[in-house]
């Protein structure tokens, strides 16, 4: 994986100490909260209800076993014990002291990491997929291509002041595990028909309230041109994008109300004159990135199979894992939802055994999902039984991966100063019923999303079944939509009808699910059987 | 001069030019546009810095206004002046904030002259605080990724 050199640790050393700074001009009175507001949300720093939050970015995800180390250790000395994990692939805090801000921040320049741009109005950490270098079905891996457009985003001069946040994906896979076409802009790595390695744009897609799919905008962008490209697609944004109304200020807005093509032909015209102004980096850059990514020394001849005797990890064995590239290795998905958990968390001591590890059985690597769990992406199959005992001593072993209890959810109004609604104790409770039911077993493969507001930070609009909590006159209110997707049929889901208070939401969902349970064919998916029938059965069930 | 909007000369807080300032004020884009005579323009956060792009040759100064800190148009506005070859002064007036002016300087202004003058140490620690740069631009400052491949 990427690792800093000289200039990478001196950027993030110079805004450690810059932080430090302004913090402690707040602490003494020098600063006023509103004064001090823009700087501390530069470095993920954000007032919540109960206290500070502080977001750390995690670039594409990927985790070195001291990085995860690390972050289990913060969890325990500036926080409550805990961390949560994020649908940016991002780790936050909800328990900080401003006080200890830039001492969290020292600690994290030591492993390598940072906070820079995990809020405001600017590019923001750069996802990817979480089997990157890893997935049996992937093209490249895409993470130097991520890490390269992390560089070009950090500190950029022109594009620190958007008029909105800018969240940007790269995969390099048919397979899309990042949601890359909610982005606001979504890169897929592609082969042209000449061979060569490129870069297709996706640009204006993104959930909160108005939830749009990104149109592609060029399906081919030689690599020596990427950042050229991007600082097109940004600049034609910040000059043009909406800035009179904070909730049509996204990109999409600007793609859908341009149009597809009239801000394809902007972003061309601007590319064609930044050619001319060697804004970008050299292949050797890329190329140089790129060695950091190579293959870890993969053993040959290894066992392609388990032992599978013990059914309980059989079982995990079939959902939690995600076939390799190299034959006798396997990825490994670690649910952080246990049954009637808080989704995304984990304790001090949990990460820190992830981290170890990661150490012991992934080549010191490991990953954060966009559905908040952790990712061990290279794993001996004949060592999987033992890394599978020592998950199981850790409540670590919950085998779940995209059922109804593996639930994406925000953190909502038990931390959020925007939520309307909690998701946390929905989401456990929905987590319960289908358990104790065993429905959750029989159901198989069904993405159940919830954000506690409008703004969409669980990502509901993509859930085969999504929740939405609302303020109803004073009174929380959940809103139920299916058919929603993220994957590569990317599709948004639709509202059902009136909305539930917090027990009918949970038996809503039980009712969709049962619909799908009776008229599900051979092989369908929850998804499939709603494409297949359509919203009118799941009404009638829910309303009739 | 109806038309006359921009800053005076005296408040000028910082500016790296040995040229001397312009003791003309500076007019809206459109009455710019309008009068031959005119040296000195100021860029509102909605105008389009292009219209300007036919007559750089006359223009001494470049006003561009930042009404509040977090509209950010006017950092592209600066780079798509000095992009094009526009070597006057481009000046950096409004809600400019001490965090702010080392961004701007990369983008191209050589002037500034907050609504708020600036701490003086506040400024020098700016302007100090980074030791390299991830991007080109037109500053002439060698970025990060070329240093790897000097």
């Amino acid at each position: 994986m990427y690792r800093y050199d000289q200039y990478d640790q001196a950027m993030v050393d110079a805004r450690v100490a810059e932080f430090r700074d302004q913090a402690q001009r707040r602490i003494d009175g020098k600063l006023t909260e509103d004064q001090f507001k823009p700087l501390r949300l530069m470095n993920g720093l954000y007032l919540q209800l109960h206290a500070y939050m502080l977001r750390v970015a995690v670039p594409y995800g990927t985790l070195s076993s001291a990085q995860m180390h690390m972050l289990g250790d913060i969890a325990d000395k500036y926080d409550r014990g805990y961390g949560h994990f994020t649908t940016r692939q991002n780790i936050q805090y909800n328990w900080i002291k401003l006080e200890d801000a830039g001492d969290i921040l020292a600690d994290l320049a030591s492993v390598e990491m940072h906070a820079i741009q995990t809020s405001g109005n600017c590019i923001r950490n750069i996802s990817s997929d979480h089997f990157a270098g890893a997935a049996a079905d992937e093209l490249v891996d895409p993470r130097p291509y991520a890490e390269l457009l992390r560089q070009w985003s950090s500190f950029h001069p022109e594009f620190s002041y958007l008029p909105r946040k800018f969240k940007i994906a790269v995969i390099a896979s048919k397979r899309d595990r990042a949601a890359m076409r909610l982005h606001d802009i979504g890169i897929e790595i592609v082969r042209n028909a000449a061979g060569e390695i490129g870069c297709a744009f996706y640009v204006g897609g993104g959930m909160g309230r108005t939830p749009m799919v990104a149109p592609l905008i060029r399906d081919f962008v030689p690599l020596d041109q990427l950042i050229t490209y991007s600082e097109a697609c940004l600049r034609v944004y910040n000059r043009y994008g909406r800035r009179d109304n904070k909730y049509k200020a996204r990109i999409k807005i600007l793609v859908h109300e341009l149009g597809k093509d009239e801000y394809t032909r902007q972003v061309e015209e601007e590319f064609a004159h930044l050619l001319s102004q060697n804004i970008e980096p050299p292949l050797a850059e890329l190329e140089r990135i790129k060695t950091y990514f190579a293959d870890p020394a993969f053993k040959a001849d290894l066992p392609t199979q388990a032992d599978r005797s013990n059914p309980a990890f059989a079982q995990w064995m079939d959902r939690n894992t995600h076939p390799h590239k190299v034959p006798g290795y396997i990825s490994v998905t670690i649910s952080l939802k246990p049954v009637g958990g808080i989704p995304g968390d984990a304790s001090a001591d949990q990460i820190r055994l992830m981290a170890a590890l990661a150490k012991d059985y992934s080549f010191d690597e490991c990953r954060v999902t966009h559905a908040q769990n952790i990712v061990l992406p290279h794993v001996e199959i004949g060592r999987l039984n033992d890394l599978w005992q020592q998950l199981d001593g850790a409540g670590l072993s919950t085998p779940n991966l995209d059922r109804i209890d593996d639930i994406i959810a925000c953190p909502g109004l038990d931390y959020c100063s925007l939520a309307n609604a909690r998701s946390i104790p929905v989401a456990q409770k929905i987590s319960e019923r289908f358990n104790a039911n065993g429905k959750a077993d029989t159901i198989g493969e069904l993405k159940l999303k919830i954000s506690g507001c409008i703004n969409a930070c669980g990502h509901h609009h993509a859930g085969h079944i999504g929740i939405l909590g609302v303020d109803k006159k004073g009174t929380e209110n959940y809103q139920l939509l299916l058919g929603g997707s993220e994957a590569e049929d990317t599709s948004l889901g639709k509202i059902t009808g009136p909305g539930f208070d917090e027990a009918g939401i949970v038996d809503a969902v039980e009712k969709a699910a049962d619909v799908y349970l009776a008229q599900r064919t051979d092989g369908e998916r929850f998804l499939d059987t709603y494409r297949r029938i359509g919203m009118e059965p799941f009404k009638e069930a829910l309303y009739g | 001069m109806a038309d006359a909007i921009g800053t005076g000369a005296d408040t000028v807080q910082l500016r790296f030019r040995d040229d001397p300032q312009v003791d003309h004020p500076a007019v809206t884009v459109g009455a710019f546009l309008d009068q031959t005579n005119a040296v000195a323009v100021r860029i509102e956060p909605g105008d389009d810095a292009r219209d300007l792009l036919a007559h750089l040759d006359r223009i001494a100064l470049v006003e561009v206004n930042f009404p509040t800190y977090g509209d950010g148009r006017g950092f592209s506005s600066a780079r798509v002046l000095r992009e094009a070859g526009y070597t006057g002064e481009l000046r950096a007036v409004g809600d400019v904030l001490v965090d702010r002016i080392d961004a701007m300087r990369r983008c191209g202004f050589d002037a500034f002259a907050p609504d708020q003058p600036l701490d003086e140490a506040d400024v020098q620690a700016a302007f100090n605080r980074w030791p390299e740069v991830y991007q080109a631009t037109t500053d002439g400052r060698t970025p990060i990724w070329a240093l790897r491949h000097g």
